[in-house]
Protein backbone atom coordinates (compact mmCIF):
# COMPACT_ATOMS: atom_id res chain seq x y z
CA UNK A 1 0.00 0.00 0.00
CA UNK A 2 3.20 2.02 -0.08
CA UNK A 3 2.69 5.23 -1.89
CA UNK A 4 5.19 7.01 -3.98
CA UNK A 5 6.27 10.55 -3.04
CA UNK A 6 5.11 10.41 0.71
CA UNK A 7 6.95 13.02 2.42
CA UNK A 8 9.11 12.71 5.50
CA UNK A 9 7.31 14.07 8.39
CA UNK A 10 10.70 15.31 10.10
CA UNK A 11 11.68 17.48 6.51
CA UNK A 12 8.36 19.06 6.41
CA UNK A 13 8.03 20.63 10.08
CA UNK A 14 12.00 21.38 9.94
CA UNK A 15 11.36 22.82 6.50
CA UNK A 16 8.29 24.58 7.81
CA UNK A 17 9.30 26.19 10.82
CA UNK A 18 13.22 26.89 9.40
CA UNK A 19 12.43 30.47 9.21
CA UNK A 20 9.83 31.20 12.05
CA UNK A 21 10.53 33.99 13.14
CA UNK A 22 8.31 35.15 16.10
CA UNK A 23 6.06 32.13 15.34
CA UNK A 24 4.23 30.62 18.42
CA UNK A 25 3.93 26.90 17.64
CA UNK A 26 1.89 24.05 18.91
CA UNK A 27 2.18 20.85 18.24
CA UNK A 28 -0.56 17.59 18.84
CA UNK A 29 0.37 15.09 21.10
CA UNK A 30 2.49 12.26 20.02
CA UNK A 31 5.01 12.09 16.68
CA UNK A 32 4.27 16.21 15.77
CA UNK A 33 5.90 17.03 19.28
CA UNK A 34 8.55 15.08 18.60
CA UNK A 35 8.86 16.45 15.17
CA UNK A 36 9.09 20.00 16.38
CA UNK A 37 11.41 19.16 19.20
CA UNK A 38 13.34 17.94 16.42
CA UNK A 39 13.56 20.60 14.62
CA UNK A 40 14.94 22.60 17.60
CA UNK A 41 13.70 23.35 20.67
CA UNK A 42 12.01 26.97 21.52
CA UNK A 43 10.29 29.11 24.07
CA UNK A 44 7.13 29.50 21.55
CA UNK A 45 6.77 25.83 21.67
CA UNK A 46 3.99 25.05 22.88
CA UNK A 47 4.23 20.87 23.13
CA UNK A 48 1.39 18.82 24.34
CA UNK A 49 1.90 14.68 25.44
CA UNK A 50 -2.00 14.70 25.90
CA UNK A 51 -5.23 16.43 25.73
CA UNK A 52 -5.98 14.70 22.18
CA UNK A 53 -8.06 17.32 20.03
CA UNK A 54 -7.35 20.48 21.85
CA UNK A 55 -4.28 21.71 19.21
CA UNK A 56 -6.68 23.81 17.21
CA UNK A 57 -8.41 24.79 19.96
CA UNK A 58 -5.20 25.84 21.93
CA UNK A 59 -4.21 27.42 18.94
CA UNK A 60 -7.36 29.67 18.62
CA UNK A 61 -7.11 30.47 22.03
CA UNK A 62 -3.33 32.10 21.70
CA UNK A 63 -4.30 33.50 18.05
CA UNK A 64 -7.28 35.95 19.65
CA UNK A 65 -5.43 36.84 22.07
CA UNK A 66 -2.24 37.64 19.98
CA UNK A 67 -3.56 38.96 16.77
CA UNK A 68 -0.25 40.12 15.44
CA UNK A 69 1.52 37.09 16.36
CA UNK A 70 1.98 34.24 13.82
CA UNK A 71 0.61 30.81 15.23
CA UNK A 72 1.16 27.43 13.99
CA UNK A 73 -0.79 24.43 15.01
CA UNK A 74 1.24 21.10 13.95
CA UNK A 75 -0.72 18.21 14.43
CA UNK A 76 -1.30 14.10 13.29
CA UNK A 77 -4.82 13.12 11.55
CA UNK A 78 -5.55 11.41 14.59
CA UNK A 79 -5.23 14.52 16.59
CA UNK A 80 -7.32 16.54 14.10
CA UNK A 81 -9.98 13.68 13.78
CA UNK A 82 -10.86 13.99 16.91
CA UNK A 83 -11.40 17.92 17.32
CA UNK A 84 -12.81 17.94 14.16
CA UNK A 85 -15.51 20.42 15.42
CA UNK A 86 -12.79 22.90 16.08
CA UNK A 87 -12.23 23.35 12.20
CA UNK A 88 -15.76 25.48 12.91
CA UNK A 89 -15.32 26.99 15.39
CA UNK A 90 -12.19 28.90 13.67
CA UNK A 91 -14.27 28.77 10.75
CA UNK A 92 -16.68 31.06 12.90
CA UNK A 93 -13.96 33.11 14.05
CA UNK A 94 -11.86 33.32 11.42
CA UNK A 95 -8.36 34.60 12.74
CA UNK A 96 -6.28 36.16 10.32
CA UNK A 97 -2.68 34.84 11.99
CA UNK A 98 -4.06 30.81 13.04
CA UNK A 99 -2.36 28.38 10.43
CA UNK A 100 -3.22 24.63 11.09
CA UNK A 101 -0.82 21.64 9.14
CA UNK A 102 -1.86 18.17 9.72
CA UNK A 103 0.87 15.41 9.19
CA UNK A 104 -1.29 12.93 7.58
CA UNK A 105 0.08 9.14 7.91
CA UNK A 106 -3.35 7.76 7.54
CA UNK A 107 -2.90 6.26 11.07
CA UNK A 108 -2.45 6.05 14.52
CA UNK A 109 1.35 5.49 14.82
CA UNK A 110 2.30 6.04 18.49
CA UNK A 111 -0.30 3.16 19.28
CA UNK A 112 0.76 0.68 16.65
CA UNK A 113 -0.47 1.89 13.48
CA UNK A 114 -3.49 1.43 13.17
CA UNK A 115 -5.76 2.80 10.05
CA UNK A 116 -6.91 5.72 10.41
CA UNK A 117 -10.22 7.55 8.87
CA UNK A 118 -8.18 9.84 6.70
CA UNK A 119 -6.98 6.37 4.99
CA UNK A 120 -10.27 6.06 3.67
CA UNK A 121 -12.80 8.46 3.18
CA UNK A 122 -12.37 11.15 5.48
CA UNK A 123 -11.00 14.58 4.17
CA UNK A 124 -9.49 16.63 6.41
CA UNK A 125 -8.97 19.73 3.53
CA UNK A 126 -12.79 19.37 2.71
CA UNK A 127 -13.84 18.90 6.12
CA UNK A 128 -11.75 22.69 7.15
CA UNK A 129 -13.10 24.11 3.64
CA UNK A 130 -16.83 23.40 4.29
CA UNK A 131 -16.32 24.66 7.89
CA UNK A 132 -15.49 28.12 6.70
CA UNK A 133 -11.72 28.24 6.53
CA UNK A 134 -11.07 28.84 2.44
CA UNK A 135 -7.52 28.69 2.35
CA UNK A 136 -7.51 24.83 2.67
CA UNK A 137 -4.74 23.02 0.66
CA UNK A 138 -2.84 19.82 -0.33
CA UNK A 139 0.72 20.38 0.18
CA UNK A 140 2.29 17.07 -1.49
CA UNK A 141 5.96 17.74 -2.36
CA UNK A 142 9.06 19.27 -0.27
CA UNK A 143 9.10 22.12 -2.68
CA UNK A 144 5.85 23.02 -2.15
CA UNK A 145 6.16 22.82 1.35
CA UNK A 146 9.18 25.46 0.98
CA UNK A 147 6.68 27.77 -1.06
CA UNK A 148 3.78 27.76 1.87
CA UNK A 149 6.30 28.80 4.89
CA UNK A 150 6.52 31.92 4.14
CA UNK A 151 2.67 32.50 4.45
CA UNK A 152 2.40 31.30 8.02
CA UNK A 153 4.58 34.60 8.48
CA UNK A 154 0.92 36.55 7.31
CA UNK A 155 -1.35 36.99 9.67
CA UNK A 156 -4.02 38.83 7.93
CA UNK A 157 -5.29 36.30 5.40
CA UNK A 158 -5.97 33.35 7.70
CA UNK A 159 -7.18 31.25 8.87
CA UNK A 160 -5.44 28.65 6.66
CA UNK A 161 -4.86 24.88 6.43
CA UNK A 162 -2.62 22.19 4.69
CA UNK A 163 -3.23 19.17 4.93
CA UNK A 164 0.73 16.88 4.19
CA UNK A 165 0.65 13.13 3.05
CA UNK A 166 3.54 11.99 4.95
CA UNK A 167 5.32 8.23 5.22
CA UNK A 168 4.21 5.88 7.89
CA UNK A 169 8.18 5.44 9.01
CA UNK A 170 8.04 5.16 13.19
CA UNK A 171 11.22 7.23 13.88
CA UNK A 172 12.95 7.82 16.97
CA UNK A 173 11.56 9.66 19.42
CA UNK A 174 13.11 13.64 20.31
CA UNK A 175 11.54 14.12 23.62
CA UNK A 176 10.30 17.65 23.96
CA UNK A 177 9.79 19.28 27.71
CA UNK A 178 6.51 17.45 28.84
CA UNK A 179 6.31 19.52 32.62
CA UNK A 180 3.19 22.08 31.70
CA UNK A 181 4.31 24.50 33.92
CA UNK A 182 7.68 24.91 32.46
CA UNK A 183 6.36 24.63 28.82
CA UNK A 184 3.44 27.31 29.56
CA UNK A 185 5.70 30.08 31.85
CA UNK A 186 8.20 30.05 29.16
CA UNK A 187 6.15 30.57 26.58
CA UNK A 188 4.17 33.63 28.38
CA UNK A 189 7.59 34.50 29.36
CA UNK A 190 8.52 35.33 26.07
CA UNK A 191 5.83 37.09 25.00
CA UNK A 192 6.26 39.47 28.11
CA UNK A 193 3.68 37.68 30.55
CA UNK A 194 5.29 37.56 33.91
CA UNK A 195 4.25 34.60 36.28
CA UNK A 196 1.39 35.50 38.55
CA UNK B 1 -46.80 25.62 42.12
CA UNK B 2 -45.06 26.93 45.13
CA UNK B 3 -41.54 25.97 43.51
CA UNK B 4 -42.98 27.79 40.89
CA UNK B 5 -43.76 30.69 42.46
CA UNK B 6 -40.38 30.94 44.27
CA UNK B 7 -38.13 30.71 41.08
CA UNK B 8 -40.04 34.08 39.39
CA UNK B 9 -39.43 35.66 42.77
CA UNK B 10 -35.85 34.68 41.93
CA UNK B 11 -35.41 35.31 38.66
CA UNK B 12 -36.41 39.13 39.79
CA UNK B 13 -33.04 39.59 40.67
CA UNK B 14 -30.75 40.76 37.61
CA UNK B 15 -28.17 38.03 38.44
CA UNK B 16 -26.73 37.43 34.78
CA UNK B 17 -26.10 41.31 34.75
CA UNK B 18 -24.29 41.00 38.30
CA UNK B 19 -22.23 38.09 36.71
CA UNK B 20 -21.12 40.03 33.77
CA UNK B 21 -19.93 43.37 35.72
CA UNK B 22 -17.85 40.82 37.57
CA UNK B 23 -16.10 39.34 34.09
CA UNK B 24 -15.71 42.97 33.34
CA UNK B 25 -13.91 43.79 36.40
CA UNK B 26 -11.34 40.97 36.37
CA UNK B 27 -10.61 41.69 32.50
CA UNK B 28 -11.92 38.48 31.31
CA UNK B 29 -11.38 38.79 27.69
CA UNK B 30 -12.58 35.20 25.58
CA UNK B 31 -15.53 33.67 26.71
CA UNK B 32 -16.05 30.19 25.03
CA UNK B 33 -19.83 28.91 25.42
CA UNK B 34 -21.97 26.01 24.64
CA UNK B 35 -25.28 28.34 24.56
CA UNK B 36 -28.01 27.08 27.20
CA UNK B 37 -31.15 29.01 28.37
CA UNK B 38 -30.12 29.60 31.26
CA UNK B 39 -26.77 31.60 30.12
CA UNK B 40 -28.78 33.06 27.15
CA UNK B 41 -28.57 36.75 29.02
CA UNK B 42 -25.06 37.02 29.52
CA UNK B 43 -24.41 35.66 26.55
CA UNK B 44 -25.90 38.60 24.79
CA UNK B 45 -24.26 40.99 27.02
CA UNK B 46 -21.03 39.66 25.72
CA UNK B 47 -21.89 39.29 22.25
CA UNK B 48 -22.36 42.64 22.51
CA UNK B 49 -19.70 43.58 24.85
CA UNK B 50 -16.93 45.75 22.54
CA UNK B 51 -13.79 44.04 25.66
CA UNK B 52 -14.82 40.29 25.57
CA UNK B 53 -15.35 38.06 22.66
CA UNK B 54 -18.25 35.10 22.78
CA UNK B 55 -17.03 32.13 20.72
CA UNK B 56 -19.64 29.67 20.63
CA UNK B 57 -17.81 25.90 20.93
CA UNK B 58 -19.09 22.72 19.32
CA UNK B 59 -18.27 20.74 22.42
CA UNK B 60 -17.40 22.07 25.58
CA UNK B 61 -13.79 20.41 25.63
CA UNK B 62 -12.90 22.48 23.59
CA UNK B 63 -13.57 25.77 25.79
CA UNK B 64 -10.94 24.25 27.81
CA UNK B 65 -8.12 23.99 25.27
CA UNK B 66 -8.76 27.68 24.37
CA UNK B 67 -8.32 28.72 27.57
CA UNK B 68 -5.48 27.56 27.89
CA UNK B 69 -4.59 28.86 25.00
CA UNK B 70 -5.83 32.19 25.79
CA UNK B 71 -4.01 32.37 28.68
CA UNK B 72 -0.61 31.31 27.32
CA UNK B 73 -1.29 34.58 24.88
CA UNK B 74 -2.22 36.79 28.55
CA UNK B 75 -5.59 37.00 28.25
CA UNK B 76 -8.30 35.47 30.84
CA UNK B 77 -11.11 33.65 29.98
CA UNK B 78 -14.52 32.11 31.26
CA UNK B 79 -16.52 28.66 29.99
CA UNK B 80 -20.03 29.20 30.11
CA UNK B 81 -21.88 26.19 29.91
CA UNK B 82 -24.90 23.29 30.92
CA UNK B 83 -24.40 20.79 33.18
CA UNK B 84 -24.69 18.29 30.50
CA UNK B 85 -21.75 19.13 29.35
CA UNK B 86 -19.47 18.57 31.98
CA UNK B 87 -19.21 14.72 30.94
CA UNK B 88 -18.09 16.02 27.50
CA UNK B 89 -14.48 18.05 29.10
CA UNK B 90 -13.48 15.55 31.55
CA UNK B 91 -9.65 14.35 29.61
CA UNK B 92 -9.38 18.35 28.76
CA UNK B 93 -10.21 19.28 32.27
CA UNK B 94 -6.33 17.25 32.94
CA UNK B 95 -5.07 21.02 31.25
CA UNK B 96 -5.79 22.61 34.70
CA UNK B 97 -3.46 20.62 36.63
CA UNK B 98 -0.74 20.21 33.85
CA UNK B 99 -0.62 23.72 33.23
CA UNK B 100 -1.92 25.45 36.22
CA UNK B 101 -3.84 28.75 34.66
CA UNK B 102 -6.88 30.22 35.56
CA UNK B 103 -9.74 28.22 34.88
CA UNK B 104 -13.27 29.67 35.11
CA UNK B 105 -16.98 27.74 34.49
CA UNK B 106 -20.10 29.03 35.12
CA UNK B 107 -22.41 25.69 35.10
CA UNK B 108 -26.10 25.86 35.02
CA UNK B 109 -27.59 23.10 36.26
CA UNK B 110 -29.93 20.71 34.82
CA UNK B 111 -31.62 17.41 36.14
CA UNK B 112 -32.37 19.02 39.59
CA UNK B 113 -35.41 20.92 41.37
CA UNK B 114 -38.46 19.90 39.48
CA UNK B 115 -36.86 18.64 35.91
CA UNK B 116 -39.53 17.44 33.76
CA UNK B 117 -36.67 15.60 31.25
CA UNK B 118 -35.23 12.62 32.66
CA UNK B 119 -32.56 12.61 30.14
CA UNK B 120 -30.97 15.84 31.94
CA UNK B 121 -31.26 13.76 35.41
CA UNK B 122 -27.99 11.09 34.96
CA UNK B 123 -25.31 14.04 34.28
CA UNK B 124 -26.77 16.66 36.47
CA UNK B 125 -26.79 14.21 39.55
CA UNK B 126 -23.17 12.99 38.90
CA UNK B 127 -22.13 16.90 37.56
CA UNK B 128 -20.33 18.17 41.17
CA UNK B 129 -18.79 14.55 42.03
CA UNK B 130 -17.61 14.59 38.03
CA UNK B 131 -15.94 18.00 38.50
CA UNK B 132 -14.75 17.43 42.09
CA UNK B 133 -13.03 14.12 40.71
CA UNK B 134 -10.83 16.11 38.03
CA UNK B 135 -9.31 18.77 40.44
CA UNK B 136 -12.10 21.69 40.05
CA UNK B 137 -13.18 23.68 43.15
CA UNK B 138 -16.64 23.58 42.69
CA UNK B 139 -18.98 26.27 44.56
CA UNK B 140 -23.19 26.55 44.20
CA UNK B 141 -25.41 29.61 44.12
CA UNK B 142 -28.78 28.47 44.74
CA UNK B 143 -30.29 31.28 44.99
CA UNK B 144 -30.07 34.96 43.00
CA UNK B 145 -29.13 36.65 45.94
CA UNK B 146 -26.10 34.93 46.30
CA UNK B 147 -25.05 34.91 42.80
CA UNK B 148 -22.68 37.80 43.16
CA UNK B 149 -20.93 36.87 46.18
CA UNK B 150 -20.36 33.34 44.84
CA UNK B 151 -19.26 34.33 41.65
CA UNK B 152 -16.75 36.83 42.60
CA UNK B 153 -15.42 34.45 45.54
CA UNK B 154 -14.80 31.92 42.57
CA UNK B 155 -13.45 34.34 39.69
CA UNK B 156 -10.57 35.70 42.84
CA UNK B 157 -9.45 32.52 43.70
CA UNK B 158 -9.49 31.21 39.96
CA UNK B 159 -7.63 34.43 38.58
CA UNK B 160 -5.78 35.51 41.52
CA UNK B 161 -4.68 32.20 43.24
CA UNK B 162 -4.45 29.58 39.63
CA UNK B 163 -7.15 27.46 41.58
CA UNK B 164 -9.53 25.80 38.97
CA UNK B 165 -13.20 26.60 40.08
CA UNK B 166 -16.32 25.98 38.74
CA UNK B 167 -20.00 27.56 39.99
CA UNK B 168 -23.15 25.48 39.52
CA UNK B 169 -26.05 28.16 38.87
CA UNK B 170 -28.61 25.30 40.23
CA UNK B 171 -32.33 25.06 38.72
CA UNK B 172 -33.99 26.62 41.06
CA UNK B 173 -32.32 29.91 40.36
CA UNK B 174 -32.26 29.87 36.54
CA UNK B 175 -36.31 28.13 36.75
CA UNK B 176 -37.31 24.64 35.79
CA UNK B 177 -37.72 24.35 31.56
CA UNK B 178 -41.46 24.55 30.87
CA UNK B 179 -42.62 21.94 27.93
CA UNK B 180 -46.31 21.88 28.62
CA UNK B 181 -48.19 24.44 29.47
Amino acid sequence: MSKANLLDRRQVVSSLLADRKDAVVVGGLGASTYDIAAAGDHDRNLYLWGAMGGAVMMGLGLALAQPKLPVVVITGDGEMLMGMGSLATVGLQKPGNLSIIVLDNESYGETGGQVSHTGAAADLVGVARACGIADSRTLETLAEIKAFAPRLQDVSTGPRFANVKIDKANLDRVLSNRDGGFILNRLRSALGYRPI
Amino acid sequence: MHARSEVSAEQATNWPEEIFSILQRFEVRQVPYVPDAGHSQLIERVLASSTMRGIPLTTEEEGVALMLGAWAGGQRGVLLMQSSGVGNRINMLSLTQIFRFPFLTLVTMRGEWGEFNPWQVPMGSTTQGVLELSGIRVLRATLASEVRDVVEAAASQAYNALTPTAVLLSQRLIGTKVFTK
